[in-house]
C-alpha cells in the first residue's frame, strides 16, 4: 500500500513537470521599459497631494489624481499591446529597478515582473481605478477634504500596482501593506463618524492577522528557497518538501483570507462599507479584495504541488460563497448587500483557484491512461490551470460589474441624500434612469444572465466544480441561486414598487461625470464575457498558470449552462414572489425566522470572533495585567520597598557624630585584631 | 629587660587613648588622646627596635613624631577655624552631615 | 626595669586622668606627665635621641601649642563630662576594654625571641646611627616629611588666616569716630576713668568713686562685671565706715588721713567743693 502510494506521488510529481510553468522573464525593452512609470505616477500624485497638504492643492488635486491614474492606464494599455505582439512563450518581462535589500545572504531587488497575469490586473486596476477616480470627482465634489481623498486614492492605486507588478514576495508584501494602509485611511475617511473610525480600525486589525500569514510565508519561502523572487522559487518549488509547501500554501491562504475577506477573516468587509462609496467600489469590490486571489494564482507553482493547501482553498471558497450570499439576502443596507455579494463572488474565485488538488488524481489517471489510450488523453487532465483561469475570468468580470454596481449604489445614494437603507428606496427607476439602466446591466451580469460576462465566468467555475466534486458543485450552484435571489431583491426594493422615500428627498440623476464611468462599466459588464468566449483569456494566461486543457464532464457544457440558468431563474422567481409581489415595510420586520436573524447579524461572525477571540483575549490580558500588577510589580516594588525600609533603619546609624563613627572604626579594628590573633595563634 | 611589659604598657596607653577619643567631647582633648595613641605606638616601636637590635624602629618613631607634629599644627588650626565660626570646640556640634 | 615599674603606674594613672579630667588644661598637663614618662622609657631603652626629641618636640612644642590653643578657645560647654550620645560611653568603654584586653593578652601570648639589644647598633653613637639610616635607607621618606611639614605650615597659615571684610581702622579713623560720638551723643572725649580712685582699694576690681560717692561704672573692665567679681561701692563705703570707727576708738587715726570719712556722704560732698 505504502509502496503504491509513494509510487503514485512520484508519478504525480513527474506528471507535473510539464504543467507547472517556470517563470523565466526576459529584460524589458521598448514600451515595456516604461513599466516603472505605471507605479511611479500615482505614487508621485499621492506624494504631491499628501505632502503639499489639502488646502494648498484643493483646486487641482482631483485633476492630478485622475491624470496620474489615467496616464498609468494608457501606459498599461501600451504595454498590453506590446505584450500581445510577442510570442506566447515570450510574454514574461522583468524590469530591474534597483537593489532594495542587500543584507548578508539576503538580497531583494526592486524589480517588476510583467506577464499576462500582471497585464490583466494592470488594466483592471488602472482602468476601473481611473473610472472610479473620475466618478469620485463628482461624488466628493462637496467634501471639503476632497484633495486628501484623492491623495489616498492615488496612494492606494500605487500600492496595488506594486502588489501586482512586484517580482518577489517581499515586493508583494510592500504593496500588500500599502493597500492595507490606504484601505484603513479610506474606510476611516469620515473619521468624525465613530462607526467609520471603528470600522477602519477593525479592517486594519483583521487584515493584520492575514498579514502575519503573508510575512511568515515570505520568511518561510526565503528560508526554504533562499530567495523570495517568483522566478527563483518557481524553478525549484518542485524539489521542496511537501510539508513545507503545504505550510507555505496555508500561510498564503491565510494572507489571502485577510485581504479578500474570506471566512474566517471576513468580518471586516461589511463594516468597511462605512467608507465613501467610491472607496467601496475601488478597494472593497474591484481591486484590493482580489489581491488574495491574485496571490493564490501567482503562487500556483506552490499550490500545484500541495494538495492539502488546495483543498483548504476550495473549502474556504465554498464556505465564503455561501456565507456571503446568505448575508446578502437579509441586509437592508444596499452597500452591505453588495458587500455580502462581494464576499460571495470572491468565494467563487477562490473556489476556482483551489481546484488544483483534484488535478492530481486526474493527472495520475492521465498518466496511466497515457500508455493505453493515447487518443483519450483529453479525458483526464490537470484541472488546476483551468480553475485559475476561471477564477481570473470571474474576477475580471466581477471587477467590472461589481464596480458598476457599487458606483450605481453610490449614484442612488447620491440621489437619495446618502440614504443607504433600501427600505427607504423604491420606484427609483423613473427618477434615476441612467443609474437604473447601468445598474441593471451589472445586475444581469452578476446573476449570470445568459450572454452577460458573469454568466460566462461563473458558468465555468460551476462547471469545473461539478467536474471535481458533486458536493462542491451543488454548493456553487446553490450559491448562484441565492445570488440571483438577493440581487433581485435589491433591484426590486430599490427601483421598483412604491415610493418609500424619506420626506424632503427629491431624487435626481447624478451629474455626467458620475454617469459616464457607470456607462463604461456597464458596457464592460455586458461585453466582458467575450473575453472568455473563444477561450481567449485561457490561452492568454497559459504561460503563467500552465497549459490548460478542457476537462471531461458528465454532461455537455450546454446542460450545465441550462441547469445554472434554471437555478438562477428560480432564485429570481422566489425574490419576485417574496419581495416584488408584496408591500415592503419601511421598518424591517422583527418577527422573522432564525435564519434571517442570523443573516442580519452577519451569520454571527462578529459574535463568534467576540466569543472565541476577544473574550478569551480580554481575560488573558486581564490576567496578564493582574500578574504584572501583583507579580512583577509586586516583586519589583517589594524589593524596592524592602531596601527603602532597610535604608530608613540603617540610615539612623549616620548620626553625624564623629565619635559614633570612631566607635565603629574601633569595633572594626577589634574584629581585625581578633581575626589576626585567631589566625596566628591557632 | 623583658620587652613584654613595655608592649603591654603601650597597649594599655593606646586603649586609654581610644576610649578618650570616643568619650571626650572637647576637640582639643580628643586631639590629646590621639597624641597619646601615637605616643603609645612609639613606645612599641622603640621597644621592638631594642628587641631586634637595629635602629629602624627608632627611625619609625621619629617619623611618627614628625607626622604628629604636622598633624597637630593643621588639626589645631582646623579646630581654631571651627571655633571661630561656631563658637564651640565640641566635636558633637559639627554633626550636620547626617541622615 | 625598676624605672619601668616605677613609671608605668604613674603613666597609666596620668592617662586615666586625661579621661576623667574636667578641664582641658588638666588633661594637657597630665598628658605632659605621660610624655615625659615615655621620654624616660626611651632613654632606658637606648634611644637617647628620641628621649631628647620627645622632650623638646612633644612636651616642649606640641603641648605648648595645645595649651596656647586652649587659651585661645577658652572654657566652654564641651568640657562637660555629661554624655550626649545615647549609649556612647558604655559602648566605647566596653569595646575599648575588649580591645585593650585582646591587645594585652595577644602581646602576652606572643613569644618574643631573645632581646638583641642596641649595643652594637649604637656603637658609633645613637644619633650617628639614626642619621646613617635616615640619610640612606629612609632618605626619600625623610624628604617627603620635609614636604609634609612645609605643607602643614602653609595649611596652618591658610586656616588661621582671617579674611578682612572691612577696611582696617587707622588711628585717624578712631580719633574721628571719637569726635563724632562726642558731637552726636555727648560721649566723653578723654580716656576712661581708672579704677580705684578715691576708693579703699586701688585694685582693678574696685570702681572709682565719683565726687558724689557713687561708683563710676566705666572704671572697671566689663569682663570683671560679667564675672560678678566687682565690689559694689556702698558695700565699700560700709567697710570704710567700720574701719574708720574702729580706728577712732583706738585713737590712732589722724584727722585727714586717707580713708577717713565721717560721715562719708558729707565728706565726699566736701571734697567736691
Amino acid at each position: 500500500m505504502s509502496v503504491t502510494s509513494s509510487a503514485l506521488i512520484l508519478l504525480s510529481e513527474e506528471a507535473h513537470e510539464g504543467t507547472v510553468p517556470v517563470i523565466d522573464p526576459t529584460a524589458a525593452d521598448g514600451v515595456l521599459s516604461l513599466l516603472w512609470l505605471i507605479i511611479a505616477l500615482p505614487a508621485l500624485g499621492a506624494a504631491v497631494i499628501l505632502v503639499a497638504g489639502g488646502t494648498r492643492t484643493r483646486a487641482w488635486a482631483h485633476l492630478l489624481g485622475c491624470a496620474t491614474v489615467l496616464a498609468s492606464f494608457v501606459i498599461s494599455l501600451l504595454a498590453f499591446f506590446a505584450l500581445l505582439g510577442r510570442d506566447a512563450d515570450d510574454r514574461s518581462v522583468s524590469q530591474f529597478l534597483y537593489t532594495w535589500v542587500d543584507a548578508g545572504g539576503f538580497t531583494a531587488d526592486m524589480s517588476l515582473l510583467y506577464d499576462p497575469l500582471s497585464a490583466v490586473f494592470l488594466l483592471l486596476i488602472t482602468g476601473v481605478g481611473g473610472l472610479i477616480h473620475v466618478y469620485s470627482v463628482g461624488y466628493m465634489a462637496h467634501d471639503e477634504r476632497r484633495a486628501r481623498f484623492f491623495g489616498y486614492l492615488n496612494l492606494f492605486v500605487a500600492a496595488m500596482l506594486l502588489l501586482v507588478l512586484a517580482d518577489n514576495y517581499l515586493g508583494v508584501f510592500l504593496g500588500w501593506e500599502g493597500v492595507g494602509l490606504a484601505s484603513y485611511l479610506l474606510i476611516g475617511f469620515w473619521q468624525h463618524k465613530p462607526s467609520a473610525a471603528v470600522a477602519a480600525k477593525k479592517a486594519f486589525v483583521v487584515n493584520r492577522v492575514g498579514d502575519i500569514g503573508m510575512a511568515l510565508g515570505t520568511m518561510l519561502a526565503f528560508a526554504t528557497f533562499g530567495t523570495t523572487a517568483f522566478a527563483g522559487i518557481s524553478a525549484v518549488a518542485g524539489e521542496a518538501e511537501q510539508a513545507t509547501l503545504t505550510a507555505l500554501g496555508l500561510l498564503f491562504l491565510l494572507a489571502a483570507c485577510g485581504k479578500s475577506a474570506q471566512v474566517p477573516l471576513q468580518s471586516w468587509l461589511l463594516d468597511a462599507m462605512e467608507g465613501p462609496t467610491p472607496v467601496s467600489a475601488l478597494i472593497h469590490a474591484a481591486t484590493m479584495v482580489t489581491a488574495g486571489v491574485y496571490l493564490v494564482v501567482r503562487s500556483n507553482f506552490i499550490y500545484d504541488y500541495t494538495e492539502v493547501a488546495q483543498t483548504a482553498v476550495v473549502i474556504v471558497g465554498v464556505v465564503t460563497l455561501l456565507w456571503g450570499a446568505i448575508i446578502g439576502c437579509a441586509k437592508d443596507d444596499i452597500k452591505k448587500v453588495l458587500a455580502g455579494s462581494t464576499m460571495s463572488q470572491i468565494g467563487y474565485m477562490m473556489l476556482a483557484a483551489g481546484f488544483g488538488p483534484f488535478g492530481y488524481a486526474f493527472a495520475i489517471f492521465h498518466l496511466l491512461a497515457h500508455g493505453f489510450f493515447k487518443a483519450n488523453m483529453f479525458l483526464a487532465v490537470g484541472l488546476g490551470p483551468a480553475g485559475y483561469v476561471a477564477g481570473l475570468a470571474h474576477l475580471y468580470a466581477h471587477g467590472f460589474f461589481k464596480a458598476g454596481l457599487f458606483l450605481g449604489a453610490g449614484s442612488v445614494m447620491h440621489a437619495m441624500n446618502d440614504q443607504v437603507d433600501m427600505r427607504h428606496y423604491g420606484a427609483l427607476q423613473k427618477a434615476v434612469p441612467v443609474t437604473f439602466l447601468t445598474f441593471s446591466m451589472g445586475y444581469l451580469a452578476i446573476i449570470g444572465f445568459p450572454g452577460f460576462s458573469g454568466f460566462w465566468s461563473k458558468d465555468r467555475i460551476i462547471e469545473a466544480a461539478f467536474g471535481e466534486n458533486l458536493v462542491i458543485g451543488l454548493a456553487a450552484l446553490v450559491g448562484a441561486g441565492i445570488t440571483a435571489f438577493y440581487m433581485t431583491r435589491l433591484m426590486l426594493m430599490t427601483f421598483f414598487g412604491k415610493k418609500r422615500w424619506e420626506e424632503g428627498v427629491h431624487p435626481h440623476e447624478s451629474p455626467k461625470i458620475m454617469t459616464v464611468p457607470l456607462i463604461v462599466l456597464a458596457a464592460l459588464s455586458v461585453f466582458g464575457g467575450l473575453l472568455v468566449l473563444g477561450d481567449w483569456i485561457v490561452d492568454w494566461l497559459d504561460p503563467v498558470v500552465g497549459v490548460t486543457q478542457h476537462h471531461e464532464l458528465a454532461f455537455s457544457p450546454i446542460v450545465y449552462s441550462l441547469i445554472i440558468t434554471v437555478v438562477v431563474a428560480v432564485g429570481v422567481a422566489i425574490a419576485w414572489l417574496t419581495v416584488g409581489k408584496s408591500e415592503v415595510p419601511r421598518v424591517a420586520p422583527t418577527n422573522v425566522s432564525f435564519v434571517t436573524r442570523a443573516a442580519r447579524a452577519d451569520l454571527y461572525g462578529d459574535a463568534l470572533n467576540e466569543e472565541l477571540l476577544m473574550r478569551p483575549g480580554d481575560r488573558f490580558v486581564t490576567g496578564l495585567i493582574a500578574f504584572d500588577d501583583r507579580g512583577v510589580d509586586g516583586a519589583v516594588d517589594g524589593t524596592g520597598a524592602a531596601f527603602a525600609g532597610m535604608s530608613a533603619r540603617f540610615r539612623r546609624l549616620q548620626t553625624g557624630y564623629v565619635r559614633s563613627y570612631a566607635l565603629s572604626v574601633l569595633g572594626g579594628s577589634l574584629l581585625v585584631v581578633v581575626a589576626l590573633l585567631a589566625v596566628n595563634l591557632t | 629587660m623583658d620587652p613584654t611589659p613595655f608592649l603591654a604598657l603601650s597597649a594599655i596607653l593606646f586603649t586609654i587613648g581610644c576610649i578618650g577619643v570616643l568619650t571626650r567631647r572637647n576637640a582639643i582633648v580628643v586631639f590629646m588622646c590621639v597624641e597619646l595613641m601615637l605616643n603609645a605606638s612609639n613606645l612599641a616601636l622603640v621597644t621592638f627596635s631594642r628587641v631586634h637590635g637595629n635602629l629602624d624602629g627608632q627611625v619609625g618613631a621619629f617619623f611618627v613624631m614628625v607626622v604628629a607634629a604636622a598633624e597637630v599644627v593643621v588639626g589645631l588650626a582646623i579646630i581654631m577655624t571651627i571655633f571661630r565660626t561656631r563658637r564651640s570646640a565640641s566635636v558633637d556640634d559639627a554633626s550636620l552631615l547626617k541622615y | 626595669m625598676v624605672t619601668f615599674w616605677l613609671l608605668a603606674p604613674v603613666m597609666v594613672a596620668a592617662a586615666l586622668g586625661i579621661l576623667f579630667a574636667r578641664k582641658a588644661v588638666h588633661a594637657a598637663l597630665l598628658l605632659a606627665v605621660v610624655m615625659i614618662g615615655l621620654a624616660i622609657l626611651y632613654a632606658v631603652q637606648d634611644a637617647p635621641f628620641l628621649f631628647a626629641v620627645q622632650i623638646i618636640v612633644y612636651t616642649g612644642a606640641i603641648l605648648m601649642l595645645f595649651l596656647f590653643v586652649l587659651m585661645l578657645v577658652g572654657v566652654d560647654a564641651s568640657d562637660s563630662v555629661v554624655e550626649t550620645i545615647k549609649g556612647q560611653r558604655l559602648a566605647a568603654t566596653i569595646v575599648g576594654l575588649l580591645f585593650g584586653a585582646v591587645l594585652v593578652l595577644g602581646v602576652a601570648q606572643v613569644t618574643i625571641g631573645a632581646t638583641v639589644g642596641l649595643d652594637v647598633a649604637n656603637a658609633d653613637g645613637n644619633v650617628q646611627g639614626l642619621a646613617q639610616l635616615l640619610f640612606s635607607n629612609y632618605v626619600f621618606a625623610f624628604e617627603a616629611t620635609s614636604a609634609l611639614l612645609i605643607t602643614a605650615a602653609i595649611g596652618a597659615m591658610v586656616l588661621a588666616h582671617r579674611e578682612r571684610l572691612t577696611p582696617k581702622q587707622t588711628q585717624a579713623d578712631l580719633a574721628a569716630q571719637r569726635m563724632r560720638d562726642y558731637v552726636d551723643h555727648g560721649k566723653h572725649l578723654g580716656p576712661l576713668p581708672s579704677p580705684g580712685v578715691f576708693a579703699r582699694h586701688n585694685a582693678v576690681d574696685t570702681p572709682a568713686l565719683l565726687p558724689d560717692g557713687t561708683p563710676a561704672e566705666t572704671s572697671v573692665s566689663r569682663l570683671l562685671v560679667a564675672r560678678g567679681t566687682v565690689r559694689s561701692a556702698p558695700a565699700l563705703a560700709d567697710d570704710i565706715d567700720e574701719l574708720t570707727r574702729s580706728m577712732r576708738e583706738e585713737g590712732s587715726v589722724r584727722p585727714g588721713a586717707p580713708g577717713e570719712s565721717v560721715p562719708p556722704a558729707e565728706d565726699e560732698n566736701d571734697e567736691v567743693k
